[in-house]
């Protein structure tokens, strides 16, 4: 009885329910299946500096409007010889469908712990990088449906982030913010990243007006900068809260933080 | 009359129509069941000190027919873990059979285990090897597009000994809280058992009757307003000593006094 | 006289019931250079001698990991060891995604057992020429393994493969008692004055030729947080590493008992 006043624009008015059911662009009719992703919401963010990488994604789960877990985490450590990976040099990020996350993570673990058993020496971050583009494109025609963020200190020590789509397009990038929040946390990492918009005050007006000078963050900064990006998005996003989990990786290693967010 | 050798004995086509050949093609495109059939309702469960209680009620549906009163949606393997099913039957009877075959293999490389001060023998595959295991079994069939249609909760103990509990659904999603609930659950169960175990901190404060307690009253407020549900039930408490399993459990203390003020669907009051 | 006639290939029966080919797959284990491996309560240890073809070669090394908590010791064809090694690298990455835990010893090498039977039994296809010690831990504690190329399996408490190894089993044998007890340095030890019996008169152990490998179970660095043991991984020794382990085991320790007799030695094969 429903389906006489549906808002369908297919179907115009009351109908009889079968002959005016929806159908698509080839006139087949428009069937439920089985749909194979599902969103479960979530946001990172990763930011390189001199000679440190952080890269940080919030610990809530979600599934429409419930959330599934308060702490699942987004963030992994890759490469390392032991399963508590102690001696990872890489970071992976994933955000979308967390299952598909889960097993981008594993397929690019156990690459990259057969490409140490080969060659007697960890993945380096750029390797590593060309790699994980080629994983995501072998699933070109059924993408692991996530953003991906790869962080970790290149050759020359210094922090590297590259980010990619779910088909494995890539580039490596000063920072990335991913996930549901991106387009709320990317604006202000490019005001207090890369100081866009932001003028010497008294260097000229108009267009002789100097833009501040880039330089890189230091770290300390760099984390603060991080607690409030998500804080920001938090407020506002109700995909993203309940804990921030924040890694830090530098020439000694790698830190694990984890950071209360709001629970609403 | 077609007197070639094909037609020998095959019933003429103008008379009785012609074959379905799309049998006799096995390459052809296959589609497989896209929605459950026979199905349970919600799985409940939550953490305590030493361990994880778990619920699920004996109802198996039929679409809204609630056809079979005494399935058991709790099952119990290698005496260490516990794992709840919601969603189709068949297929928690397909994962029934499985992974009773993977433990009597496990319990094959480990006859003779001895028992730490004389619990009963530790199993080789706990509850965690178990839970991934499934999550990746369950990624696999929704990867090749024939899901195993479930929505299930792993509970028992982990390598440390600690409470264990994660979820696992049709698509190969996986998440760990202190408590969970599938299906009407995670809407109506949810909420009450978070008051209690808000986190890992509060859970492990909960004695075993606090939590027990809990999911009795959550499987109370199912029954009053899951339209898919039955007031009888399975519990199951898992630690270290193993599982104590009722399977046959009433729902108590149940209040229907308010449908009396009912009338009609909603603000009808004659 | 009739060893050559049915020798031609592993799927032959002798008139005696041996199949030849599986023998002088034995063979060819016993031209390797001896390796010993042992267990104790809480570690299990590999040490080997490595040999080089000619002066100006690198020594072929005969210790590598598996996963973080197991290794093997090979003795026999180089090459039928990597592609074991290769087989057990994959099976233990395997094992640890899908079941989020170590592979444990006895699957493992079950696995390999099955797999060098089968070339024992298929027309066409021949022996693996290489004996293994595979050491490590998992949740049932150390372990250590004897593979032959037969695909026969046995786990062992200390052993010893390669060439002149009867004389490293033979003080293995004299000191089995005290194995299980030892520290982690008094195995490694043991396990290296079983070597230095099984050496030609005027070789020694030196850091080119000696490889030493330990697994075991340790306190943790957080000993008040958690009683329980955990695993300390597979490590690799070689070079200068091993010098403090030769120079220590050069020296008599107190109370130790006679080591081999005198010093007649089955010069057969270099």
């Amino acid at each position: 009885m429903a389906a006489m006043f549906s808002q369908n624009p297919v179907m115009n008015g009351p109908n009889y329910s079968f002959s005016d059911a929806p159908r698509t662009a080839n006139g087949e009719f428009r069937e439920h299946r089985f749909n194979p992703y599902s969103d479960n919401g979530g946001s990172t963010l990763a930011i390189a500096g001199a000679d440190f990488t952080i890269v940080a994604g919030d610990t809530r789960s979600t599934s429409g409007y419930s959330i599934n877990s308060r702490y699942t985490p987004k963030v992994f450590k890759i490469g390392g010889t032991t399963s508590s990976q102690d001696d990872a040099t890489i970071l992976l990020s994933v955000v979308g469908f967390a299952a598909d996350g889960e097993a981008l993570r594993d397929r690019l673990d156990a690459i990259c712990k057969i490409y140490r058993y080969r060659h007697g020496k960890p993945m380096s971050v750029t390797a590593c990088a060309k790699r994980l583009s080629t994983i995501l494109y072998q699933k070109r025609f059924f993408p692991y449906y996530v953003h991906a963020i790869l962080g970790g200190l290149d050759e020359e020590g210094k922090g590297a982030v590259f980010s990619y789509d779910p088909v494995g397009s890539y580039e490596r990038e000063q920072c990335r913010a991913g996930g549901a929040a991106a387009s709320l946390i990317t604006p202000f990492l490019d005001n207090q990243v890369n100081f866009k918009n932001q003028y010497v005050p008294g260097s000229g007006t108009g267009h002789d007006l100097k833009e501040r000078e880039v330089v890189p963050l230091v770290r300390r900064d760099a984390e603060i900068l991080v607690k409030d990006a998500f804080d920001g998005a938090v407020e506002r996003h109700i995909e993203v809260g309940d804990g921030l989990q924040m890694m830090t990786i530098t020439k000694d290693g790698i830190e694990e933080v984890l950071l209360p967010l709001k629970r609403d | 009359m077609d007197h070639r050798p094909q037609a020998w004995g095959r019933p003429r086509d103008d008379v009785y129509g012609a074959y379905d050949a799309s049998f006799m093609n096995p390459n052809g495109p296959n589609q497989a069941t896209q929605s459950p059939i026979v199905t349970g309702t919600s799985v409940v469960a939550i953490k305590f000190s030493e361990g994880v209680v778990i619920a699920a009620d004996n109802l198996a549906s039929y679409g809204s027919l609630a056809r079979f009163t005494d399935v058991k949606r709790l099952r119990t393997f290698a005496d260490s873990t516990v794992i709840g099913f919601g969603g189709d039957v068949s297929d928690m009877q397909y994962l029934d059979r499985h992974l009773t075959s993977l433990a009597i293999d496990e319990s094959y490389s480990a006859p003779s285990l001895d028992s730490d001060a004389g619990g009963p023998p530790k199993a080789r595959l706990n509850a965690a090897n178990l839970h991934k295991y499934l999550a990746k079994l369950l990624y696999a069939r929704r990867s090749k597009f024939d899901p195993l249609w479930n929505h299930l909760l792993v509970a028992g103990l982990d390598d440390d000994d600690k409470p264990f509990l994660a979820a696992a659904d049709l698509l190969g999603t996986t998440f760990s809280a202190p408590s969970l609930a599938t299906g009407f659950g995670s809407m109506l169960a949810q909420p009450i058992m978070r008051r209690f175990a808000p986190d890992e901190e509060a859970a492990a404060r909960l004695t075993r009757e606090q939590a027990v307690d809990v999911v009795k009253q959550c499987m109370k407020v199912l029954f009053y307003r899951d339209a898919r549900s039955l007031d009888s039930y399975s519990i199951a408490v898992v630690t270290k000593d193993g599982v104590d399993l009722k399977e046959n459990e009433k729902l108590e203390n149940q209040s229907w006094a308010f449908a009396e003020r009912i009338r009609g669907y909603g603000t009808q009051t004659a | 006289m009739f060893r050559n006639n049915y020798d031609n290939d592993s799927v032959t029966f002798s008139p005696q019931g041996r199949i030849f080919q599986i023998e002088y797959a034995a063979e060819a284990v016993k031209q390797g250079s001896v390796v010993v491996g042992l267990v104790s309560k809480t570690h299990a240890v590999l040490v080997a001698v490595k040999r080089n073809a000619e002066e100006l070669s690198s020594y072929q090394k005969k210790l590598f990991a598996v996963d973080e908590h197991a290794g093997i010791a090979i003795a026999g064809l180089t090459s039928d060891a990597r592609v074991l090694s290769n087989f057990m690298k994959q099976q233990c990455l395997g094992h640890r995604m899908t079941y989020g835990r170590s592979m444990p010893l006895r699957t493992l090498v079950d696995l390999i057992g099955e797999k060098a039977q089968m070339n024992t039994q298929v027309y066409g296809k021949r022996p693996y020429g290489v004996g293994l010690l595979v050491a490590g831990v998992d949740e049932t504690g150390p372990h250590l393994f004897e593979f032959q190329p037969s695909g026969m399996t046995e786990e062992m408490s200390a052993f010893a493969i390669g060439a002149r190894s009867q004389m490293a089993r033979t003080y293995l044998e004299r000191n089995v008692e005290s194995f299980a007890d030892c520290s982690r340095e008094e195995l490694v030890r043991h396990g290296l004055l079983a070597l230095r019996e099984s050496l030609v008169q005027d070789r020694e152990l030196t850091v080119d030729n000696t490889s030493i490998a330990i697994v075991g179970l340790e306190e943790p660095a957080d000993a008040e947080k958690t009683k329980k043991k955990t695993l300390r991984p597979f490590q690799l020794l070689d070079g200068q590493d091993v010098k403090e382990w030769i120079d220590a085991s050069n020296v008599p320790a107190e109370g130790e008992g006679e080591q081999s007799g005198d010093g007649d030695r089955m010069n057969v094969d270099e």
